[in-house]
């Protein structure tokens, strides 16, 4: 039995219902979004179900998943932040933020903290160019903007993340 | 003046639907139901000069008067994928003037004889589109959205729908794969969307801006919106302003407005003491303008700035101060274009990546001249041969820099003591 | 597309000027397409003619003009000399993208098309590996070949900066991927998904890192995944088949056919001389050969993987003779001395047996020699309908590849993808372009997606159906059976049959799905009744088309052998039995106690199959790779294969040893040549009339222009030089009138309990597939299908084990569930290990 259908059906119902009924594919996106939910990452299995409730193959799931940065494929932690460091934000110090956080973490960019809870990653332009620094993060369950921020302000972030997640 | 766009910013509490409908907020489009044919809208939103405002500044309503009648159904889809570095104009239009951008969808609907609409919005907006699905609720539930609106046949539907980081997607053809679950990879043009867009139907792509306009237009008339800006450059713009100023942000000014209003007069001039050094008037896709004064007097318009060596493009204003150095800069915009190319076709695929090794190490220092003068071929023959605009976007602030900012390169490759400057070609 | 060319006045066509060059096309042809067949070259990657273009790989930019127009007055502006001033774009445009039209001026020689095709390959050479001198596509590489002529000399490109990725991917055990060679060009994704609905490759990720991934199970889960490998313009896809096997230059190209199925797909067996063989010519890979009426350019994997049963070492190279109840090797003179005495003796309890993949020729001999004896010659075929396809099969001239809107094709009791895949596509195809297509079946199948119609019925109603939709347009007969009143009442299928009698051209495929050879026949009775109804017969793209199960019974039937109405029983009575190219025995127990009951059994194969075994003699035939012949395909196209490689020594071709058997009657046949051996048959045989090897090998021009010089064009399938063959005409076409025939339609028996109804799969367990590595991993097990509800009830699960009890032997197989079978039917594959040739009752138990 298809474990997504099972678990969140009304709410797929509901995103499908958005779609021409013989357009089901598009609801490729909206549903990897519901499947990342579970893990944080959409598995081989979740692939599948996806596959079988919009009536197209494994590979073309697996095939946006691959073109799309927010969509992982492996596990990572459970919160991403994710620094803008292009041009804008790199002209307002975001370059210097990334590397002065990922100090105070002990990460490069693109890794995970020891204890699971936050990678760090280096992103494409978030469209918040005026109030760099800046990062998005990205959760199993949402995407939250963090502007003007100072490495202070992301630790302070990060430690009340660690209070609720009890780490 | 923020006359129309960020009226936000002047009436409180616009976002909240009481409020926008006690400024006349869906009247008109009640009217155009009411009172109007779809193509009376059409009329005075070509009337009107509105271009659009993604980009390319095409004539609005000449596009809208395109969508094939002879083929059903139409669709409405709302390009709100703002992925240009330096472009932050749609997210603050619809997170602070929500009801005025939906109005202008919806009145574009209609003027098309679409029954559904819907609004691609990049990923990251997650939340913004949260708060956009409780307004479209909120409008259903009002009787302002749904079906046999106002008593009449006509019936409206707006959808959200998120992409996943993906820049190409701001590319419209390549959002409609998006929208059909595909890659998203541009299609072929022609056709056209008014032709063949949405699941192969007739439809109409807009930017936010470009349909956010349109609610006030229709209202107060084509010529009350030709009273602002240019001739063949009509109404407001919002200016997304960023990089080296003091006051970074979005300002709503005149179409024509300068370069040197924007920067000194809104943008409170460049801090630290520094100069202004140059110019990308158009994100990260723009062209580099050497911040002379005739550039800064050079009025922002679609037909001026060409005049300085670069596009107007969504007006993403990029200020670039005396302390940058354009190796450094090249490399971050060759960057952005490596990663957001989908890969479709051989020049930019293979070009940015390739560029991508040259900017690297011409910025390490670890080139010669040669390297530069390949980089600028590389670029050169990147430019006309792709498939959609990304290639040649990554090519511009390439190939200007070399030849409008030569000596930054030459000191970078003095410093690094390695060949000296040969004759830098085109 | 050449002959339709032709057809087209001159006003249709659309005239410019191409290398300045005057070229008349169809209206629609691409730039590409309109200069490939003036003989100019315009380089491409990423478009194939076969499929739609995408633009992607910007090899073929050209300079393209157009006659400028006076926007007032609407004139063409002229030059001074009169003629139309030509306006060039200011950007290269991709000429697989553009249409032509009217006075265009296309230029590929100019300094700037030059420039950019030298870039463009530049581009894609920094992420190549140029490892061309282990590459197996080295030589008939479209990206060396072009980068020859047009690239530059030398890469700008540092060699340490190149993209280092994984070189032996396995996508499935049939295709590896090298990513490093792949150029991103999208023809295997878009042949995987728009030509042959398999997308199970596709891209992932983006801009350089973009890569080709599968993830079906198994991988590449395809039935035509081999046909990447040619349209693959680099290095990246090849088949594990071929794969560091030979070099292209190195190979021998001989024509042949294809013999799985009815199809007769035309393909070129690559051979070159091996050290392991001694020196002998073997084969190295199976490869398409174009023929636009049959297979266009595609094979299935089954034919391109499934040879090897030709060269496998349990292939008898000596004849058998029992002695002391041992079979013991004997000289050819001693067993047909052996056999000669026994068929003189035999007189009409001759029963000659004939698998259904032998020769023309063979079968010739084997009725013949039938005839001589007054005997019985039978085929060894569950199905019936092949004299029907003689008098109302498809016209001369027909091609599917032409059936579009105004067209109809009804496909019945046949999962045609699993029984003839090309037929599927080229039927899948005709859906595409308009034709109606109605696919009756009781189950799913993957050829639902594309029909207009879809019609469900009980196993055990094919015909009823084709009685009910002949009925509700014209109720000739009054008092029909039950279950066809029943059907008249279904508005579906009255609106299907509504469509098919307005259809301009009618094609019926029957399968053999559910049936047994009297369920056949009226299938095939009530196919020929529509089709003569209708009008639909004795023209061009119409008529009836049989799904063989085997590769050349539209021959047998042809020549006069029809399957055995009571087959044990037949068999039980010969005193001399004559099997040629079958294996009752190994194929159900019933028949190998039926043999074992036979008097003397002579068996002519190429293996010691288990029919084999219980002989009295053993004749060793030769492969069809060994020899020469012909076969006639379900549309009733009649082809010649070639001899490829040297016959094991000791074999001898089944006409030859017919005929050195039918000596002893005094029966003088032609033992040596094939081409000498097909002249008395086409004297015989009315529809073979004037037919003749050199006819057979004909050929026309055809389109696209695919061959050894344009790999780079259509891919690395071959053209056809050596025969598109003769495609005979029907009885009705001749004049032969025929005449509507009611045959009594039998009323499904009614069984209690569940009821095993035989299906067929391409990946069976047949003596030809078997001994083929490749695709062993992808051999079905023995198996039953049921619905969702009976495996409940009987407590099966998917992929769990079941006992299956028919005809009183009980087996162990794998349970399959798939909710589309009805309730109560048992499903089981034919040649997959469970003997079964009609509806049969069955138990079924965890």
């Amino acid at each position: 039995m298809n474990a997504l259908l099972q678990r969140y059906g009304e709410e797929i119902e509901r995103v499908l219902a958005k779609y021409p009924a013989d357009q089901k594919r598009s609801a490729v996106m909206p549903l990897l979004y519901i499947a990342q939910r579970e893990h944080g990452y959409v598995t081989r299995e979740q692939l599948d179900q996806i596959a079988e409730i919009l009536g197209i193959s494994s590979t073309d799931v697996a095939s946006i998943v691959g073109f799309y940065t927010l969509y992982h494929d492996e596990p990572g932690g459970k919160y991403r932040i994710q620094v803008c460091n292009d041009l804008c934000c790199a002209l307002r110090g975001s370059e210097k933020f990334l590397e002065d956080l990922c100090r105070r973490l002990q990460v490069k960019p693109g890794e995970t903290t020891t204890d699971g809870l936050v990678t760090v990653e280096s992103v494409m332009c978030l469209a918040a160019c005026d109030k760099a620094p800046m990062f998005q993060v990205q959760s199993h369950n949402e995407i939250s903007y963090h502007e003007q921020q100072s490495v202070d302000s992301a630790i302070q972030l990060i430690e009340s993340w660690r209070q609720v997640n009890g780490k | 003046m923020n006359e129309i766009l960020l009226r936000h910013r002047e009436i409180n509490n616009l976002d909240q639907l009481p409020i926008y409908r006690q400024h006349k907020g869906f009247e008109t489009f009640k009217r155009a139901i009411t009172a109007m044919k779809p193509e009376e809208v059409t009329e005075i939103v070509k009337a009107s000069g509105l271009r659009g405002r993604g980009g390319a500044g095409f004539p609005t309503g000449t596009k809208w008067s395109f969508i094939d009648k002879n083929n059903w159904p139409h669709y409405v889809v709302v390009n709100a994928d703002e992925s240009e570095p330096g472009t932050f104009k749609d997210r603050e239009i619809m997170e602070s003037n929500p009801f005025q951008f939906l109005e202008g969808v919806m009145l574009c609907a209609y003027a098309v004889s679409a029954n559904v609409a819907y609004i691609y919005l990049r990923g990251e907006f997650w939340q913004l589109a949260a708060e956009l699905d409780k307004h479209i609720e909120y409008l259903e539930r009002e009787g302002l959205l749904g079906d046999k609106l106002f008593g009449s046949e006509y019936t409206l539907r707006i959808h959200t729908h998120l992409g996943a980081g993906a820049y190409i997607c701001g590319e419209e053809t390549a959002l409609l794969e998006s929208l059909e679950g595909k890659l998203g990879q541009p299609r072929l043009r022609p056709p056209f969307p008014p032709n063949f867009g949405l699941y192969g139907k007739p439809t109409v792509v807009n930017n936010v801006e470009t349909l956010a306009s349109v609610p006030l237009i229709v209202e107060r008339g084509a010529e009350w919106y030709r009273g602002f800006g240019t001739e063949k450059s009509p109404g407001t713009k919002v200016f997304s302003l960023s990089g080296n100023v003091e006051k970074p942000g979005n300002y709503e000014l005149p179409l024509g407005a300068t370069f040197r209003e924007l920067i000194f007069t809104h943008g409170g001039g460049i801090p630290g003491g520094r100069k202004i050094k140059a110019i990308m008037p158009a994100g990260a896709s723009s062209s580099l303008i050497v911040a002379d004064d005739k550039a800064l007097d050079t009025p922002m318009d679609y037909e001026s700035v060409p005049s300085v060596g670069a596009q107007l493009g969504s007006a993403s204003i990029i200020v670039i101060d005396d302390s940058v150095s354009m190796d450094w800069l090249i490399n971050k915009t060759v960057h952005f274009f490596q990663h957001e190319s989908c890969g479709k076709c051989t020049p930019c695929r293979e070009g940015t990546y390739w560029m991508r090794h040259l900017t690297e190490r011409i910025h390490l220092g670890a080139a010669n001249w040669n390297d530069v003068i390949l980089l600028n071929e590389v670029a050169t023959n990147i430019k006309g041969k792709c498939l959609c605009a990304l290639g040649d976007f990554a090519t511009e602030a390439v190939t200007s820099s070399i030849a409008r900012f030569k000596g930054d390169f030459e000191n970078k490759l003095q410093a690094a003591s390695v060949d000296m400057p040969a004759k830098v070609g085109s | 597309m050449a002959e339709a060319l032709a057809t087209k006045t001159e006003q249709n066509l659309v005239t410019l000027t191409i290398d300045d060059r005057k070229v008349s096309v169809a209206p629609g042809t691409w730039v590409v397409d309109a200069a490939k067949q003036a003989g100019i070259d315009i380089p491409v990657f990423c478009y194939h003619p076969k499929m739609e273009p995408v633009g992607m790989c910007r090899m073929c930019l050209v300079d393209i003009g157009r006659p400028l127009v006076d926007r007032a007055t609407g004139q063409p502006v002229l030059e001074p000399d009169g003629t139309p001033k030509i306006q060039f774009g200011a950007k290269l445009e991709t000429g697989c993208t553009i249409p032509v039209s009217e006075g265009m001026v296309v230029r590929g020689y100019t300094d700037k098309v030059k420039a950019a095709r030298d870039e463009v390959l530049e581009f894609l050479l920094t992420s190549h590996p140029l490892d061309c001198p282990i590459c197996d596509k080295g030589g008939e590489c479209p990206l060396q070949n072009l980068t020859m002529h047009f690239g530059p000399g030398e890469s700008r490109y540092i060699f340490d900066e190149k993209k280092r990725l994984a070189k032996h991917v396995p996508l499935g055990e049939l295709i590896f991927l090298d990513r490093e060679r792949c150029i991103q060009c999208a023809r295997c994704t878009r042949f995987q998904s728009e030509v042959v609905d398999d997308p199970v490759i596709g891209f992932s990720e983006r801009g350089r890192s973009l890569e080709i991934i599968t993830f079906s199970e198994p991988g590449f889960d395809s039935y035509w995944s081999g046909n990447t490998t040619d349209i693959c313009p680099v290095g990246a896809l090849t088949t594990t088949d071929f794969r560091f096997g030979a070099r292209p230059w190195e190979l021998r190209q001989v024509a042949s056919i294809c013999t799985h199925c009815p199809v007769n797909c035309n393909t070129t067996l690559n051979t070159r001389r091996e050290a392991k063989a001694g020196g002998q010519q073997v084969v190295k890979r199976v490869m398409p050969r174009q023929n636009e009426w049959v297979n266009e350019i595609w094979i299935c994997d089954k034919g391109r993987f499934a040879y090897q049963y030709t060269e496998a070492v349990s292939r008898i190279s000596q004849p058998l003779l029992r002695k002391g109840g041992k079979l013991e090797p004997v000289s050819w003179d001693e067993a047909l001395s052996a056999v000669a005495d026994k068929v003189k003796k035999a007189g009409s309890k001759l029963v000659t047996l004939a698998g259904g993949r032998l020769s023309n020729e063979d079968y010739f001999h084997i009725k013949k020699l039938s005839e001589k004896a007054n005997g019985l010659a039978l085929l060894y075929c569950q199905m019936a309908g092949g004299d029907l396809v003689a008098q109302v099969g498809l016209g001369a001239g027909s091609n599917l590849g032409e059936l579009g809107a105004g067209s109809a094709i009804v496909v019945i009791a046949s999962d045609l993808e699993e029984e003839a895949p090309l037929w599927w596509l080229r039927v899948k195809q005709a859906a595409e372009r308009g034709a109606t297509l109605i696919v009756a079946n009781p189950r799913r199948t993957k050829l639902d997606r594309f029909a207009r119609h879809l019609l469900r019925y009980a196993y055990g109603e094919e015909a009823a159906v084709l009685h009910a939709m002949l009925d509700s347009f014209s109720p000739k007969k009054p008092d029909q059976a039950e279950s066809v009143k029943k059907l008249l009442r279904d508005d579906a299928l009255k609106v299907a049959a509504l469509e098919l009698t307005q259809a301009e051209n009618l094609v019926v495929f029957y399968g053999s799905e559910g049936t047994d050879l009297a369920a056949s026949n009226a299938l095939a009775n009530a196919a020929a009744n529509l089709l003569i109804a209708t009008g639909h017969v004795g023209k061009p793209n119409n008529g009836l088309v049989a799904v063989w199960d085997k590769g050349n019974a539209q021959g047998a039937w042809d020549l006069g052998l029809r399957p055995g109405e009571d087959l044990p029983a037949q068999i039980k009575e010969a005193a001399l039995l004559y099997i040629v190219g079958a294996d009752p025995a190994g194929d159900d127990p019933a028949l190998a106690a039926a043999v074992d009951g036979a008097q003397f059994v002579v068996v002519q194969e190429l293996a010691l199959t288990k029919t084999a075994q219980a002989a009295d003699v053993v004749l060793p035939a030769q492969a069809f790779t060994e020899r020469e012949g012909t076969y006639t395909s379900g549309e009733r196209r009649v082809q010649r294969f070639y001899p490829a490689v040297p016959a094991v020594d000791g074999t001898r071709a089944d006409f030859t040893i017919t005929a050195q058997i039918a000596a002893a009657l005094g029966l003088k046949l032609e033992e040596q040549i094939g081409s000498l051996a097909f002249v008395p048959l086409a004297a015989a045989t009315e529809s073979y009339k004037g037919l003749d090897y050199g006819k057979l090998a004909e050929v026309t021009d055809q389109w696209p222009i695919v061959g050894r010089a344009d790999v780079y064009y259509g891919g690395t399938t071959y053209d056809n030089s050596q025969g598109l063959g003769v495609q005979l005409s029907s009885a009705a076409e001749r004049g032969q009138s025929p005449a509507l025939s009611f045959a009594p339609l039998a009323e499904p028996a009614a069984i209690d309990g569940l009821v095993a109804v035989p299906v067929s799969r391409l990946y069976d367990r047949g003596n030809t597939i078997l001994p083929s590595k490749l695709l062993s991993a992808r051999l079905e097990a023995p198996q039953v299908v049921l619905n969702p509800e009976d495996a409940e009830s009987l407590g099966l699960e998917m992929g769990k084990p079941a006992k299956v009890t028919l005809n009183g032997v009980t087996t162990l197989v794998t349970a399959h569930i798939d909710n589309s079978i009805p309730k109560g039917t048992v499903l089981i594959p034919r040649s997959l290990g469970l003997a079964i040739s009609g509806p049969t009752p069955v138990k079924v138990a965890a």
